[in-house]
């Protein structure tokens, strides 16, 4: 890695078969520290109400993703030594997001 | 049956490693995780390739289980301590199939590999041989799994724990949130169970809540211990978790795990259902 600025906007919006991109909606985005993505962090989602939902290890771009209800959540990830946490408002279809942690 | 014998430490499980008849075995939802690295000396299980039958929806039968184990090189007698990524979800499920199968000594790592590795303990990526064993397992005990005409029965009469998301349980979502909600049976829950989500057992660290907190928990949201008690979810995993929560560290006698769950029972035509 050389410092070379993250762009969330580049991530990958392809989706299984089976699943329907009219209806599903979906929270992904990168994890970041120091400018840098995060590989196999792990990202937690919760609920507006602070509830575990689910847990994912963020990918070797430190990419990952959710397939939720739309609503208010959180995405909070865990590494040695630092963690931080996004909110994020989802609709219908892809919404992104970056977790700074530190 | 205590917290002790039935849960390790990452500590103990350090000081532990290479000992004889002391065998890990990591299982993860995503079972691509051992390759990536895993604790020296561990064995991987695929929950997907090896516990399933692979025709009908069942678990491999005895004869598929002892040969599954021999060849891992696990002999009877082991201690087997199972660790997984997501709270130990699929450790969890391993242990209860464990159990189903009579295994005797084994135990949980607490924290599984999630805690693992924010500790930064070490992790290798050489594979790990072990000679092959002549595995005898028990009968399926059954005091421990529960079939779909039970849990019918339980309806009103037992504690019925659905231990899915909110969002799952109300009937919004078809599967957890970071798999692709591709269910096309009806969504919603079984009536009277009560919802505690299997992660409220764990602390973000992955480790078990103490006992205190968890006995607070099952009380709060209306689990009754003077009743039998059957835990369910989507495929019987994170319902593993909240059996190993209430059988194994509280001590509760007759709780089982519905590994039909929701995706059996919410394809059955002609059962009752309830949404939100």
């Amino acid at each position: 890695m050389c410092g070379a600025p993250v762009q969330d906007d580049t991530l990958d919006r392809t989706l299984p078969a089976s699943v329907d991109p009219a209806t599903a909606s979906i929270v992904q985005g990168r994890v970041v520290r120091d400018g840098e993505p995060v590989p196999a962090a792990y990202v937690r989602l919760l609920d507006g109400s602070g509830e575990f939902t689910a847990e994912v290890v963020s990918s070797a771009t430190g990419v990952f993703r959710f397939f939720v209800s739309p609503g208010r959540w959180t995405v909070r990830a865990l590494a040695p030594g630092a963690s931080g946490s996004a909110d994020v408002d989802a609709g219908s279809g892809f919404t992104e997001t970056r977790v700074e942690i530190g | 049956m205590s917290r002790a014998d039935v849960l390790v430490s990452a500590d103990w499980a350090e000081q532990n490693l290479g000992q004889p008849g002391i065998v890990f075995v990591e299982v993860d939802e995503d079972t691509s995780a051992y390759d990536k690295g895993h604790i020296a000396g561990a064995v991987k299980l695929d929950w997907k390739t090896e516990l399933q039958d692979p025709v009908r929806r069942d678990f491999v039968d005895k004869a598929g289980f002892e040969k599954l184990l021999s060849s891992k090189g696990i002999s009877t007698d082991d201690t087997v301590v199972l660790y997984g990524g997501n709270n130990n979800w699929f450790a969890a499920y391993a242990y209860w199939y464990f159990k189903l199968y009579g295994h005797r000594n084994v135990k949980l790592l607490d924290g599984g590999r999630k805690k693992w590795e924010l500790d930064s303990r070490p992790l290798t990526e050489q594979k790990t041989q072990r000679e092959p064993t002549q595995y005898t397992a028990q009968d399926q005990d059954t005091s421990i799994r529960a079939f779909r005409d039970e849990v019918v029965a339980a309806i009103g009469n037992k504690n019925l724990i659905d231990v899915r998301s909110p969002d799952e349980f109300a009937g919004r979502l078809f599967a957890p949130a970071h798999l692709p909600q591709e269910a096309s049976q009806r969504a919603g829950h079984i009536p009277t169970a009560v919802n505690v989500p299997w992660s409220k057992a764990a602390n973000e660290d992955g480790t078990f809540k103490s006992d205190d907190e968890l006995r607070k928990l099952y009380t709060e949201a209306g689990v009754d211990p003077s009743k039998d008690t059957i835990a369910y979810c989507r495929i019987g995993e994170r319902s593993s978790h909240t059996w190993f929560a209430l059988h194994e560290l509280l001590g509760e006698r007759n709780v089982k795990n519905y590994d039909g769950s929701w995706t059996e029972y919410g394809s059955l035509v002609g059962v009752p259902i309830e949404k939100s």
